[in-house]
């Protein structure tokens, strides 16, 4: 059983979400992105996805985009992403990394799942390589022990969800509104008919993410998935406020949102 | 004719890849919308109505075939082998982009859906989408970056004149990347209504497939041509690469005739030592870009480096995935051309034949005056000539010194013979 495995069976027993939080490693800097998951984690997230940043993020609307920007402008490298991904799970939080794809193949498939699975962290979310293009990833994965979780889109017909899930492991990421990520002010009815798709198919858990930025619309997610995912929410936290490295307001907003998936509200799709 | 876009030995396996070259590096949330278009263009490719609707528009709307033209003051410069020029410049809207939208557009009726995007570089293939979408009643969105449309603002005022709507990407390097990054993210969120039309043979499977094959047409009738003109096969093609897609259109009509050199000239900047250049194939490292596993400019992190070329069309740091598999097989080569080899053909075609030419098909005007001189008297080499340099007269001008604070000191054609032999790169005017 993975770790993420023993992560979700600990938040089903508690009878409530996982809160699942986003940063990409490098933003506002190296040692700033350190001290932010550190803070997301203390102040209640669950899990962390380390994201990296990448020249053509195309899956991502303005904020993540202009984070990544500026990470790469301060000279993030590949090397740095380890190091973080080392510190938040060196003080015992769990970190899983997501990323483009062409940053990894470029490192070297299996030599990025040996660094990432020795710096501690758990698997790796790729939102632009699908299974049917993942064979050294697969074989990587499996070899060094990482989760590998996949995404599935309101798009994705029966067959893929099925293939997608069967190539999964940890959990489940089910991209809620098709577009961009970036905070909305209503979470999609797309997300609780994905999710209830998805379930048909596997008992894997299922994390919703693309939308999130408040503790009520974090209740309503947890109502219908195992996992809130939130990352444009957290990032502006940080951009708006550079001084402290928005640590303060990344904390507030961490707990209200780790208090609103204790607070189920039943499904309104 | 009906053959025109049957499948060929040359296709890709069922997922895309041409060996490790290709596939869908893309998110999920798009699968969807690419399987419907690979199985509409498997079903229209075989359809006759399809087929003949496709070529009635090249016919009748596009103005092919194009014409073979021979350029003899031209070819004095290239070392006694003649060169003969296919006239893609001569299609409406100005270059070979027209038969490539023409297809996508009446795919996208066919799959039932009313509104079209597009990535623009130097604005050809905007401009060229813009007006399918005008003819078949579609609307337009094309996106360019912001870079490009301050060199290319020509080509803004025509789309914007044929009823499309022009969006300035001022993200990343404000080029051709980044307006397909925009695009990409406008599809995600608009899939169910909106067809992407994607300009160049790059990209997630099936484009690639599919640009090369209404683009196929090109090499077939030019095959056709110099037969006639000449008795014999070209010793040589050359075609300019960006994306690939003129390329890739003209050399398929030659894949099967081993006698046939295939030469791709990429933009090769301010020389591919300087390190500003947009030489994928002869500088590029294996990555994955825009949906596809091609060569790619890239740092050892993986991040794609910016391209640099004079010529926007050609400013691209990834390339099709089937020239990545012509390259590793040897069936074509691939070699960088400077921005100032690329002007000093500009001019020399220009005051030579009265035929003044893109500055991204100028690139393979210069490959061809290098192989002339390699292959010698009596070669014959056939070059694409993928567009007119109407576009271009701005930046060709600045480059030239000649707007009116200027005195153009290079008045005859031998003088720009001399500099396409290489030694442009001191002629450069800056306006």
């Amino acid at each position: 059983m993975s770790r993420l495995d023993q992560l979700f069976e600990a938040t089903r027993a508690e009878g409530r979400a996982a809160l699942v939080g986003y940063l990409p490693a490098g933003f506002p800097t190296v040692e700033g992105s350190r001290r932010v998951l550190s803070a997301m984690l203390d102040a209640g997230c669950d899990l962390v996805e380390v994201g990296v940043p990448y020249s053509d993020p195309v899956m991502d609307g303005p904020t993540i985009q202009a984070a990544a920007e500026g990470a790469l402008r301060n000279g993030f490298r590949l090397r740095d992403l380890f190091s973080v991904v080392e510190t938040v799970a060196s003080a015992g939080g769990h970190a899983v990394v997501m990323t483009y794809w062409n940053p990894v193949f470029r490192y070297g498939v299996d030599a990025f799942a040996r660094d990432l699975a020795s710096a501690g962290g758990l698997g790796l979310i790729t939102p632009d390589l699908i299974p049917d293009e993942a064979e050294d990833w697969l074989a990587a994965s499996t070899e060094h022990g990482l989760d590998r979780i996949f995404l599935v889109a309101p798009s994705s017909t029966e067959e893929r969800i099925a293939m997608t899930a069967a190539a999964s492991s940890g959990f489940l990421y089910a991209a809620s509104t098709m577009g961009v990520t970036g905070a909305r002010d209503a979470v999609s009815n797309a997300a609780p008919e994905l999710v209830a798709r998805v379930r048909a198919h596997t008992d894997l858990p299922v994390g919703v993410g693309l939308g999130v930025r408040s503790g009520a619309q974090a209740a309503e997610v947890a109502g219908f998935a195992d996992a809130v995912i939130v990352g444009s929410a957290f990032v502006s936290q940080v951009a708006r406020d550079p001084g402290d490295g928005g640590e303060a307001a990344v904390r507030a907003l961490a707990a209200e949102l780790a208090e609103g998936v204790r607070r189920r509200v039943a499904a309104t799709g | 004719m009906s053959s025109a876009l049957r499948p060929t030995p040359h296709d890709p396996d069922e997922r895309g890849h041409w060996g490790p070259w290709g596939g869908r590096f893309m998110p999920e949330a798009l699968i969807a919308a690419l399987d419907e278009l690979a199985a509409e263009y498997d079903k229209a490719r075989l359809d006759p109505e399809f087929v003949g609707e496709f070529q009635r528009l090249l016919r009748d709307y596009a103005g092919r075939p194009s014409l073979l033209t021979e350029a003899p003051r031209f070819a004095e410069h290239a070392g006694g082998a003649r060169v003969l020029l296919k006239r893609e410049d001569l299609n409406h809207t100005g270059s070979h982009k027209i038969n490539n939208v023409l297809g996508q557009a009446l795919l996208t009726k066919r799959m039932g859906k009313k509104r079209v995007i597009a990535e623009t570089g130097a604005g050809q293939h905007g401009v060229a989408t813009a007006t399918a979408c005008a003819l078949m009643g579609l609307e337009c969105v094309v996106y360019m970056g912001e870079v490009d449309t301050r060199r290319q603002a020509l080509n803004v005022a025509r789309m914007r004149l044929l009823g499309a709507e022009v969006i300035p990407v001022s993200t990343g390097s404000r080029t051709l990347k980044d307006a397909i990054n925009e695009a990409l993210r406008d599809w995600v969120t608009n899939v169910d209504t909106t067809h992407y039309l994607l300009g160049t043979a790059a990209g997630a499977h099936p484009f690639p497939l599919i640009v090369r094959d209404f683009h196929r047409v090109i090499g077939v009738e030019a095959r056709a041509q110099v037969l006639e003109r000449v008795g014999r096969l070209p010793d040589a093609v050359v075609a300019c690469v960006g994306g690939g897609s003129n390329a890739i259109g003209i050399f398929h009509g030659f894949l099967d005739d081993p006698s046939v050199r295939l030469v791709g000239c990429e933009p090769g900047g301010e020389g591919v030592g300087s390190g500003r250049h947009g030489a994928t194939l002869t500088a590029g490292t294996p990555g994955v870009l825009h949906g596809a596993r091609s060569y790619l400019l890239q740092d050892e992190d993986g991040q794609t480096t910016e391209a640099h070329s004079i010529s926007a069309g050609l400013d691209y740091p990834g390339v099709g995935p089937e020239h990545s598999w012509l390259k590793d097989q040897g069936r074509a080569e691939y070699r960088p051309v400077t921005d100032a080899e690329a002007m000093a053909a500009f001019r020399l075609l220009s005051r030579t034949e009265g035929i003044i030419p893109a500055i991204e098909s100028s690139h393979a005007l210069a490959g061809a005056l290098e192989l002339g001189r390699e292959l010698g008297e009596g070669a014959v080499v056939l070059v694409n000539l993928s567009g007119r340099g109407d576009k271009d007269v701005d930046t060709a001008a600045a480059w030239f010194g000649l707007s009116e604070n200027n005195t153009d000191n290079t008045d005859n054609a031998d003088d720009a013979g001399a500099s396409a032999a290489g030694r442009g790169s001191n002629e450069r005017g800056e306006a």
